[in-house]
């Protein structure tokens, strides 16, 4: 803050100098962040495996080997099934990938219908207050006060037959209030903003407040705290499935296939529940480290030069 | 200045520009979520009236929490006002509907206080200052407004090159030439000053009073200056009003208000205004205690608690407003027309009487 800075006049070149957005910032900040770029190579990685699944796994997933070949069943882990198998002589490392697509989708579509229903009625809540808000805050408090897990199997087993549309809107039903609560939050801090204020000052409408002078500012938020969400909905996903209320088999998915194999687990054929477990595991260490990266990348208080 | 504003012809009429008659504002305390009730107010405005003449500048002075910032963004209509009136131009400010009041946002604009706060971190320069254009279709495409925020810019003092840059690549001063650019860019008559060097060096301070100095001598605006002290008003304040705890104690124009302050808090202030001469010593009032709550405000005089001039009658009642010289209005009960009023030191600006720095700041 210069003076001489300050009196850099029109006599400065007329060409126009393209600024750095904040975005291009938050990139740079995070690709310096290892942990950061290693959740986002494992969560694209796995992104990959479930597009090309059927190309990566070396049998079909619902094969049963065991009924032509014995010795295929609980098959310990071998160049020929890296794995191992399950009872039925499937073989694990097709069932691993192909459980990557039901859990990421629903990770996916879980995370959709959440911020959706979230954003929406936080935004109304955050920005218009009064009667609007008591009732959001209302039903917000309502839904958080149901036992989180009990009210999902509730949802599902008001329908005949589990399917992964039924599961990923029973998740996003109960958990949309998290992200509600953030965005009225972020959106009752924002509105105070003098930008806000200078923006109703020179005549704007509602619409544009919101979606030109709000949102883009609290975008980042919500983007950590969706990534964050998605890893506890694979976990969700997981544990409904092994209680038996998941996806209905023989599709496969990691949470059953925990499940499953539990019961062999000490009788030495711990690769049927092992197996699955890690992958769960890695997907939700993926999830969560790019979360937090991307929090630290995004966060605006965190800002240094360079 | 290179580049002309549209021109405007300057109507020479008698009305007031702005007129303000008997603002309130009180800001509800309630309890309870659902079955919420009132259980007081922030009386932040209470009862404000003064007129704001074309071309003029009015300095609205005050400490933190006397209501200043609100009563200015309460003429903008950006907080609602509880009571009162608002007359621009002899319209009705206070009973427009949106189209209405969307057309006169266009002649009234506001310049804020932390220029950290007042731009979208997210937009572009270009797009802060073509904002108002946009909205208020004043260009027709990209381009035109382009340029005209390149015009802009160049009046407040910026380069067109600037463009594309986003707000946190600016100092201080910088985004807060952005801010007047923006405010400037519909061609408004009236500009809501809030505070809008508080937050700059003081190296910078001058820059920026000097330029809406220069912006006001170009195109004729009126600006309703806020300032928490006196100092910065005396530069480029026409009249200068003293506002405490939500209402106006002295309205004069800046000579006499310097000159001959009437009421006990202003001399107050004026004594606290630092003298760049170290040679110069005089007596400093130093007024006991802080300011009071604005929801729980004292009865009859809201400075008496504070006045060490204060007599019974302060406790009791209100004091009405006198006009003690043409154009000076005072709200005290120990000052009357035609009687020399309280003094508590002899001469709380400190300067020779005569002198009240009328040069530009530097």
């Amino acid at each position: 803050m210069h003076a001489s800075v300050e009196a850099v006049a029109a006599t400065a070149t007329p060409e126009v100098v393209p600024g750095r957005s904040l975005w291009s910032d938050a990139r740079r900040r995070f690709f310096r962040n290892k942990l950061a770029v290693l959740g986002l190579i494992i969560v694209v990685g796995l992104v990959l495996v479930a597009i090309f699944a059927p190309y990566i796994a070396p049998y079909d997933p619902l094969e049963q080997l065991a009924w032509e070949d014995f010795s295929k069943s609980l098959a310990p882990p071998s160049w020929e099934h890296p794995f191992g198998t399950d009872l039925y002589g499937r073989d694990i490392f097709s069932r691993v990938i192909y459980g990557t697509r039901i859990s990421l989708s629903i990770a996916l579509m879980a995370a959709v219908v959440t911020t959706a229903i979230g954003i929406t009625l936080g935004a109304l809540a955050g920005y218009f207050g009064g009667w609007v808000d008591s009732f959001i805050t209302w039903l917000i408090n309502v839904v958080w006060s149901f036992p989180f897990l009990l009210f999902v199997l509730a949802i599902i087993t008001i329908f005949p037959e589990a399917s992964l549309t039924i599961i990923f809107i029973a998740i996003g039903v109960v958990s949309w209030p998290d992200i509600a609560r953030m965005t009225r939050g972020q959106f009752l801090a924002a509105r105070e903003n003098e930008y806000v204020e200078a923006a109703k000052a020179i005549g704007a409408s509602d619409f544009i407040i919101i979606f030109r002078h709000i949102l883009p500012n609290i975008i980042a938020p919500m983007l950590v705290q969706a990534t964050l969400a998605m890893g506890s909905y694979i976990q969700l996903e997981a544990s409904l499935s092994f209680l038996g209320f998941g996806v209905p088999p023989p599709t496969p998915s990691w949470g059953r296939m925990a499940s499953e194999g539990q019961n062999y687990l000490f009788s030495g054929q711990w690769w049927w529940s092992i197996m699955p477990g890690i992958a769960i595991m890695v997907t939700v260490l993926g999830f969560n480290l790019l979360g937090d990266g991307l929090r630290d990348a995004l966060d605006v208080r965190q800002q240094t030069d360079g | 200045m290179a580049v002309q504003l549209e021109e405007r012809p300057q109507a020479q009429t008698e009305a007031p520009l702005l007129e303000v008659r008997n603002l309130v504002k009180h800001f509800p305390i309630t309890r309870g979520i659902i079955f919420s009730k009132q259980v007081g107010a922030v009386k932040a405005v209470d009862g404000v009236s003064f007129t704001l003449n074309r071309g003029e500048t009015l300095g609205l002075v005050g400490e933190s929490g006397c209501g200043k910032s609100t009563t200015g963004r309460l003429i903008l209509r950006l907080i609602e006002p509880t009571s009162g009136e608002v007359y621009f131009e002899g319209r009705d400010v206070l009973a427009m509907k949106r189209d209405e009041l969307r057309a006169l946002r266009r002649e009234m604009q506001i310049i804020f206080q932390d220029p950290y706060a007042s731009l979208n971190p997210r937009m572009t320069v270009a797009d802060i200052i073509g904002e108002p254009l946009e909205i208020h279709g004043l260009v027709k495409n990209r381009k035109e407004r382009d340029d005209r925020v390149r015009q802009l810019l160049e009046v407040v003092g910026l380069s067109s090159y600037h463009l594309r840059r986003y707000p946190h690549e600016f100092s201080g001063g910088q985004r807060q030439r952005i801010g007047i650019a923006r405010a400037l860019a519909v061609n408004p008559k009236m500009i809501v000053a809030d505070e809008p060097v508080s937050a700059l060096d003081v190296s910078i301070q001058s820059q920026v009073i000097n330029l809406l100095q220069d912006l006001q001598e170009e195109y004729g605006l009126a600006y309703l200056f806020i300032a928490h002290d006196l100092a910065v008003v005396k530069h480029i304040a026409h009249r200068v009003a003293v506002m405490y705890l939500g209402k106006l104690v002295e309205l004069a124009p800046k000579k006499e208000l310097y000159n001959n302050p009437q009421h006990p808090y202003t001399q107050a202030l004026l004594s606290a205004v630092p003298i760049p001469d170290p040679t110069i010593k005089r007596e400093r009032i130093i007024l006991a205690g802080d300011v009071p709550s604005p929801s729980r405000p004292p009865s009859g005089c809201r400075f008496h608690t504070r006045c060490p001039v204060a007599e019974e009658i302060c406790k009791q009642v209100d004091p009405p407003v006198v006009e003690v010289s043409p154009g000076h209005k005072v709200a005290c009960h120990l000052v009357k027309p035609g009687q020399p009023g309280p003094r508590l030191i002899k001469n709380p600006t400190g300067v020779p009487a005569g002198e009240p720095g009328d040069q530009k700041a530097s």
